[in-house]
């Protein structure tokens, strides 16, 4: 059957077909719709993990016990499942194991651009890349079987045109959900000394084989030559032997669907029969390194950026004498867009916080999520965003940096699904090493900016069952952080988390004040339809001060009196909070 | 059947730009050609401004729609016609919805919504290429909903396809399946759209 699908969905419907028994991921754009597609597979085990290091180590484990097991992530997810990664290389599989990780060129809602492929040679694990969904499908599919032929885990390369773009995917029915048998065996699964000097050996071997067999039988349809005009030969994978394609038709092209390790014979034999051979590729010059340690000459990032996204224009650009495609519009006769800069949502209750600390002028060491919004006017509340959980850990590096001078000023703020993936670790070292900083959490009650995936503070599972819930508080508590030193507020009132903020600022020891209200846009936290924040016009001295607040659903009328938005006005009654003149008033 | 088409969906979170593109899709399909439709999620749904790209033909490579390729841009938004204009092919159509939505910077005063935005883009366009507006959301509201802007812009580019009708009709209903109650709205949207673009 053929059927439209992202590159996403198309990935999880081939780990469907090849049977996986249980896949485990952390949610990161542009990832996230893979594990949330194979929720809807019922007879597939999936969860979310708390970090991509757990949802890793949880996918190897079924592995090894005999189940085809994946772990899916964004690029800089990868980064914290590097370790159990690197391992596994050496101890190999049982059943299949697939690492699908997206990465992000040009950034569209990432904090870095890296380049996930030099994971696969620094831990010499095998990696696909698919440049299209109807690849997503065949190759994800096929990395379970090429798994366990060798022995080895094998990663899956997207990037973001990939993951969030759709085409037709030709569907068939899944294999039976098998385990194969678990047999003891610790040279193998036992990875000291004594066994990794060996294994090692094994992983180098693999790699060799690996090579010859791509270069015998171009390992079942990964890699595709398509000779044409020989005076251009290009060598590429994935997204950019799309844009590729477009640019340059009559090129001959040498497409990897494996970018590690690279097939070299097959790669010496298709450069011999081109003039002049380029090598296009986004980002770092990873295979054109690879191909130039084969002894063979090319051209890549001497005529191509190592910044952003390719397009068929920018190949056209350096590669073609055909003229560019020019617009139909004269672009210098039109007005100037204003932008449209990603905000706090209407109705999103933590702004209030954020209010407070701007109010308050204090240091902000923070985080990666929807609050990383807080960073831009009118909070501008937030100094630092590094990765996950480094708001913690940061915050205390600023006490240490003035033997606790600092925590006088500064608060790491976090997010609550953050938190669990690795602010909790901080948390416990920042007690332990006698830190007097202040972690505020604020407790959506959901992983917000992915898109509303459950975490083990919500409640509620992956298929949104019942689900044991870690009470922040008493896991903030258990790490030594002391009673009185925990302070719960709701961010709406953003005086009262003023005047808490403070207090816990004075405070010689840790502190966490946990900020609980739940994302205006979930269930629990949407207000009733029909009942909103209302204006009484008479009692309004067009102060201004609702208005900056830049909520959206408060428009300010030429006038400068507020009109509320009944569409987007979630009634959380923070602008009745800050208007001193009792003229707004929340609904009822 | 054939049909080669770049179709730029310009328009702002919530407007309903990524359900025209999987409908699009589904047209597609149905006329046994190839499509990609490619979208951006993330950062861009916080009320940022959506693109979203359908290329359709016999073989369909890059996702993307670049500089002076697309034969249609369809904008949701007026300010959004502004942003994306730069991709419209010469001799190709943009219809533009006529709904203004203001966004935070302008709401607060920092900068000014532009006005005539219309006639500006008529004034830059080359004489071959179309410029048609349309006043979606009014053609929505009769309807009964504002959420059928998306449909009714569709049913305006119908007019430009060459695409049959019945097409069209089958396509809306498997798009909207799961929600089988939307269908005659949605189907008469697609009607006001094409009798009005």
């Amino acid at each position: 059957m053929k059927e439209i699908m992202l590159g996403n969905e198309a990935v999880a419907r081939g780990a469907y077909e090849a049977g996986v028994k249980f896949v485990s991921s952390y949610p990161g754009t542009p990832s996230t719709e893979i594990t949330e597609t194979i929720a809807k597979y019922p007879e597939v085990a999936c969860e979310w993990a708390p970090n991509e290091k757990v949802g890793a180590e949880a996918a190897i484990g079924c592995s090894i016990r005999g189940g085809r097991a994946m772990t899916c992530m964004k690029h800089v997810g990868m980064n914290v499942c590097a370790d159990p990664l690197f391992t596994v290389s050496y101890s190999g599989v049982n059943a299949g194991l697939v690492f699908c990780v997206a990465d992000d060129p040009g950034m569209h809602s990432s904090q870095n651009e890296q380049d996930s492929r030099n994971y696969a040679r620094a831990s010499k694990v095998p990696m696909f890349e698919p440049s299209d969904s109807e690849e997503c499908k065949a190759y994800t599919k096929y990395a379970f079987e090429f798994s366990e032929k060798y022995d080895t885990p094998v990663i899956i390369r997207l990037h973001t045109r990939v993951s969030h773009s759709r085409s037709i995917v030709t569907t068939s029915d899944p294999e039976p959900i098998t385990i194969k048998e678990y047999i003891k065996d610790s040279r193998k699964y036992v990875m000291m000394p004594a066994n990794a000097i060996g294994k090692h050996v094994v992983v180098e071997d693999r790699t060799r084989k690996i090579i010859d067999d791509s270069d015998s039988d171009l390992n079942v349809g990964l890699h595709k030559i398509e000779m044409n005009d020989t005076s251009l030969g290009i060598i590429t994978a994935g997204a950019s032997y799309q844009y590729v394609k477009d640019a340059l038709p009559n090129a001959s092209v040498l497409k990897l669907g494996m970018v590690w390790p690279i097939p070299e014979k097959t790669i010496k034999e298709f450069a011999s029969k081109v003039d002049r051979l380029v090598i296009v590729e986004e980002l770092d010059p990873f295979l054109e390194t690879e191909i130039k340690a084969l002894g063979v000459a090319c051209e890549g990032k001497s005529l191509f950026t190592l910044l952003g996204e390719y397009s068929a224009r920018l190949i056209r650009s350096v590669l073609s004498n055909e003229a560019l495609p020019e617009s139909s519009i004269d672009t210098s006769k039109l007005p100037t867009a204003p932008g449209r800069p990603p905000v706090l949502c209407a109705g999103c209750p933590h702004k209030g916080l954020f209010l407070a600390l701007h109010r308050l002028n204090v240091n902000v060491t923070g985080d990666i999520g929807c609050y990383t919004l807080g960073a831009l006017p009118p909070m501008q509340a937030v100094d630092t965003v590094i990765c996950m959980g480094a708001s913690v850990g940061m915050a205390h590096g600023f006490d240490k940096a003035t033997d606790g001078e600092a925590s006088r000023n500064t608060v790491g703020v976090i997010g609550d699904s953050t938190f669990l993936h690795s602010g909790i670790t901080n948390l416990m070292n920042a007690v332990y090493n006698g830190s007097s900083m202040t972690l505020i959490i604020l407790d959506n009650s959901i992983t917000g900016m992915t898109g509303h995936q459950q975490n083990p503070s919500t409640g509620k599972n992956i298929r949104l069952e019942a689900a044991p819930a870690v009470s922040l508080e008493l896991l903030c508590e258990s790490v030594g952080v002391s009673k009185e030193a925990i302070r719960v507020v709701d961010p709406v009132e953003t005086y009262e988390c003023e005047k808490i903020v403070k207090e816990e600022l004075a405070r010689d020891a840790v502190s966490v004040i946990i900020a609980r209200r739940p994302c205006a846009l979930i269930p629990t936290g949407r207000a009733v339809k029909g009942i909103n924040v209302g204006v009484d016009y008479e009692k309004c001295k067009k102060c201004g001060a609702c208005g900056r607040i830049m909520c959206p659903a408060l428009i300010m009328g030429k006038d400068r009196m507020p009109v509320v938005d009944t569409e987007t006005c979630n009634n959380c009654g923070l602008c009745v909070n800050v208007c001193k003149f009792g003229a707004l008033s929340k609904g009822e | 059947m054939s049909l080669e088409a770049s179709i730029v969906l310009a328009g702002v979170g919530g407007q309903g730009t990524l359900i025209a593109g999987k409908l699009l899709g589904i047209l597609a399909m149905k006329m046994g050609l190839d499509v990609k439709v490619s979208e951006v999620h993330g950062m861009s749904q916080r009320g940022g401004s959506v693109i979203t790209y359908v290329k359709i033909a016999p073989q369909v490579h890059s996702p993307i729609i670049e500089e002076g390729t697309a034969d249609f841009i369809l904008s949701f938004e007026q300010v959004e016609a502004v942003r994306w204009a730069s991709l419209l092919k010469k001799g190709g159509v943009m219809i533009v919805n006529s709904q203004q939505i203001e966004s935070l910077p302008v709401l607060m005063g920092q900068t000014e919504y532009p006005d005539n935005v219309i006639d500006a883009l008529k004034d830059a366009a080359d004489p071959e290429a179309k410029i048609v507006e349309i006043d979606a959301l009014s053609l929505a509201l009769e309807t009964g909903t504002s959420k059928a802007v998306n449909i009714v812009m569709l049913g305006a580019l119908s007019n430009y396809l060459g695409v049959d009708e019945a097409l069209w009709k089958e396509s809306i209903e498997e798009a909207f399946s799961a929600k089988p109650k939307t269908i005659p709205g949605n189907l008469s949207a697609f009607e006001k759209g094409r009798s009005n673009g």
